[in-house]
């Protein structure tokens, strides 16, 4: 067990290592001068130059990859070329609204998705089943953006339910805050729901045709039974995968979300970051993600061990 | 019960009051939030160029020695009179007595020194450091008045000061006002939430006439249908440069609403490389301004919104010559100009930044230009590659831009400047017009540079950037024009 750790660790560092190389030298590629982005059209030459000395952009590149990464060891992710605050300030604000908001997805793709597709497996070729599939495809093929704008047009500009968008802070209350993210989680929750509800079916229609529920129907568990207490367990290891994959995605991706609901997130950090060359954000919230990644990918091992007791069992 | 004493008081007011049968009168509403489209990277309208800083601080919370008027006009701020002396190189300052900082230090004439030799110091990153080049020295008379000596006359000067480039800062607090902006204005900074708004509280201590309104919040919104949404829902009181025109009539429709239209500085352009050929030969540039519909484009882009410009320069100036007939659509006189030029089968890159006005123009222009015989590449591009690309690598043949900063004909004179004119007879208006003070010469004289640039076709003038506004219908007092790039908030207030 603990051979096996080390060696993840091991890999999970290398994976790290490599990430921050790459990241840094496309960052390094990409054209425009953060410094001139800044200055703007009028700008006097002697003032860009200035700026570019103060913001380090002079140096020699890889003593400028060895103290940005010396930096991310010590946690110190830098300064931001734009804001002029700490980059770890500006990742600790924005993950406070992308994470709940990720979660709550989630969390709500999950409760949706399971019981629809435990549904539609249970009662298979019924017309239960079509219809849960017919909806559960429409909701794989309406894009978000286009689905959370319904969200705005309905609840918000015509019942007046929510705001259009915007957060108020979580210091403003959990109610309210939860309220700002709600129109939000459920334009992220819907696709990701109707691709969890198919895998869900899926896998829990071939785990019904196992040898192994068969005789469990043979020990004489009824239909539903034999579901419960033995196929759904089975079936969860497609799912989970699905879910940690979705994970990763919505904290990344909800960047369209976060822009249609002006939500001051991670997504729209990276994207203004971009926009404005604010390069040395940008990289940061990328390693950061790469890490995210690689840690809910690991845990999401764990869960497969806990779900199906063989891997455990399996394992050095 | 409620924790937070001032609403404690308002609740138990209200009560009184409803217990002496009085009918509480609708309470007037004393905040407003403004939608903008970009947030400032900083809050430091000395140490960059964003627009959006000035769009949230100019006049709100920083005051100059001068500042421009709602239409333009150079008025008297932290200084309240000056006098020029007769040659033209010195201007004495009187300043504004009682004017303090946010932080509670004096205004006097120290800071006026200070944030001028600050300026224009050696390793300053003020993005506008040209406009105190022409400064020999400031001094200090005494505490409430400055001396300030150019090395040469400018007759700009004082329009130069009202710049918010230009903006006086204390010593103490200077380097903190990227994070936390203290000046003298009639709002002070009350908190950033990076990503989302910025908010300002009025100054209980302001020198001048006491704002209208207690609290403002600017809102920053990128996205046009989220601004949209954030209108029609009542989040934003006011969106005074409103991102999507093809929405304006559907506000014009709705009476919550008031749409406003007003000019801005902002003269767009078909900027073309005059050291590229066959771009450096004036009949080519005038074959191609002749082949440009600007009516097509204001329609098509701008849904109809907009002036036409023949020249680089505002039409609300009043030294503004309009000078659109000399590059009128005439795809016919265009044809034959190429001809003449001995310009054939000839294709040119149109490099795009990512403003709708570029882009959707970027498609009539190309299509305007393939009809006289013109093939155009068109390469979309963000603005950090258009920098990087366009304006200072120069790699174009074509661009559509607009440039927003006030009066700025002056970019022309410049031999390094992405266009690439630099003409030396230009360059002698432009050293006339520093020199200029008398109005009537500088008029004579700007009407000279406009004719100048036109008659050489230096680019394509298509026309001046609308500002369109929308605004709550009872919202009243918000610039309709943008003679600087600023949300002047302090003559804003609601109508009963």
């Amino acid at each position: 067990m603990t051979a096996y750790f080390l060696r993840r660790f091991v890999s999970l560092s290398l994976s790290l290592v490599a990430a921050s190389l790459v990241i840094f030298l496309v960052m390094e590629m990409v054209p425009g001068d953060p410094a001139t982005f800044m200055m703007g059209l009028n700008a006097d030459p002697a003032a860009v130059a200035a700026l570019r000395s103060q913001l380090g952009l002079d140096g020699p590149l890889p003593l400028r990859y060895l103290s940005w990464v010396a930096g991310l060891l010590h946690g110190d992710f830098g300064v931001s070329y734009t804001y002029r605050v700490p980059v770890s300030e500006l990742i600790s604000e924005r993950v406070m609204i992308s994470l709940p908001l990720t979660l709550y997805a989630l969390v709500l793709s999950t409760l949706i998705a399971f019981p629809a597709g435990i549904l539609a497996a249970a009662r298979r070729n019924s017309a239960t089943d079509f219809s849960v599939m017919g909806v559960s495809q429409l909701g794989v093929a309406i894009p978000n953006f286009w689905f959370a704008m319904i969200l705005v047009l309905v609840f918000a500009i015509n019942l007046r339910w929510f705001s259009a968008g915007g957060f108020p802070g979580w210091e403003s209350g959990f109610f309210p805050a939860i309220k700002a993210l709600t129109l939000p989680a459920i334009a992220l929750a819907l696709p990701q729901a109707s691709i969890l509800a198919r895998v869900m079916r899926s896998s829990l229609i071939d785990t019904l045709d196992e040898d192994f529920m068969r005789t469990a129907r043979a020990k004489g568990l009824s239909r539903s039974q034999a579901l419960w207490r033995h196929a759904l367990r089975n079936a969860l290891i497609p799912v989970l995968t699905i879910i940690g994959l979705q994970f990763s995605f919505l904290l990344a991706g909800g960047i369209i979300i976060e822009n249609v609901f002006y939500l001051p997130g991670l997504g729209r950090l990276v994207f203004q970051a971009i926009t404005q060359r604010d390069l040395i954000v940008v990289r940061s919230v990328v390693i950061l993600l790469v890490f995210a990644v690689i840690v809910v990918t690991f845990l999401v091992d764990l869960a497969y061990a806990a779900a199906d007791p063989r891997l455990r069992r399996r394992r050095p | 019960m409620t924790k937070n004493p001032i609403a404690a008081a308002a609740v138990s007011i209200l009560t009184l009051g409803l217990a002496l049968g009085v009918t509480p009168a609708m309470a007037a509403k004393m905040d407003a939030t403004i939608g903008m489209q970009l947030e400032p990277p900083n809050l430091d309208p000395t140490g960059g160029a964003a627009a959006a800083i000035d769009e949230v601080l100019y006049a709100n919370l920083f005051e100059g020695l001068t500042r421009f008027g709602p239409d333009g006009e150079i008025l008297p701020a932290l200084a309240k009179s000056w006098t020029i002396s007769d040659d033209g190189l010195v201007y004495t300052f009187s300043l504004r007595e009682g004017a303090k900082f946010h932080d509670g230090t004096d205004f006097n004439a120290d800071d006026v020194k200070f944030s001028l030799d600050r300026a224009r110091a050696e390793d300053s990153t003020n993005a506008q450091k040209a406009l105190f080049a022409d400064i020999a020295s400031v001094d200090v008379v005494d505490p409430a008045t400055v001396k300030v000596t150019l090395s040469k006359q400018n007759g700009s000067f004082l329009f130069n000061l009202a710049w918010g480039d230009a903006v006086i800062v204390a010593p103490e607090s200077a380097d903190g006002n990227a994070a936390k902006p203290v000046g003298t204005g009639p709002f002070m900074f009350a908190q950033w939430v990076k990503g989302d708004r910025v908010e300002l509280d009025r100054n209980p201590d302001y020198w001048g006439e006491a704002v209208k309104l207690d609290h403002v919040t600017f809102k920053f919104i990128s996205d046009p249908t989220a601004a949209f949404a954030a209108m029609m829902t009542g989040d934003l009181d006011a969106f005074p440069a409103f991102p999507a025109p093809e929405n304006l009539t559907q506000f014009e429709a709705d009476p919550r609403f008031s749409v406003i239209i007003g000019s801005s500085e902002g003269e767009t352009i078909l900027a073309m490389n005059n050291k590229k050929p066959p771009l450096d030969n004036i009949t080519v540039r005038k074959a191609i301004a002749h082949a440009i519909d600007r009516k097509a484009i204001i329609d098509g882009a701008l849904f109809g919104y907009g002036t036409p410009i023949g020249t680089h320069f505002a039409p609300h100036n009043p030294a503004y010559v309009d000078l659109t007939a000399q590059s009128a659509y005439d795809p016919e006189q265009s044809k034959a100009l190429l001809a003449e030029a001995g310009v054939k089968d000839l294709t040119l890159s149109l490099k795009l930044p990512p403003p709708s006005y570029a882009r959707r123009g970027g498609e009539i222009i190309a299509a305007q230009l393939r009809e006289v015989g013109i093939n155009v590449d068109i390469t979309n591009v963000e603005w950090a590659q258009w920098l990087s690309d366009v304006f200072k690598a120069k790699n174009f043949d074509l661009t559509i831009v607009s440039h927003t900063e006030p009066m700025d004909i002056g970019i022309y004179a410049r031999d390094d400047y992405y266009f690439q004119y630099g003409d030396p007879a230009f360059k002698a208006i432009m050293a006339d017009l520093d020199k200029a003070t008398d109005p009537d010469k500088r008029t004579e004289l700007m009407q000279a540079a406009q004719k100048k640039i036109a008659d050489d076709y230096v680019n394509a003038y298509l026309f001046q950037l609308p500002r369109t506004g929308v605004a709550n219908a009872k919202l009243k007092g918000l610039w309709p024009n943008s003679p600087t790039q600023a949300n002047d908030m302090t003559g804003v207030f609601w109508e009963k």
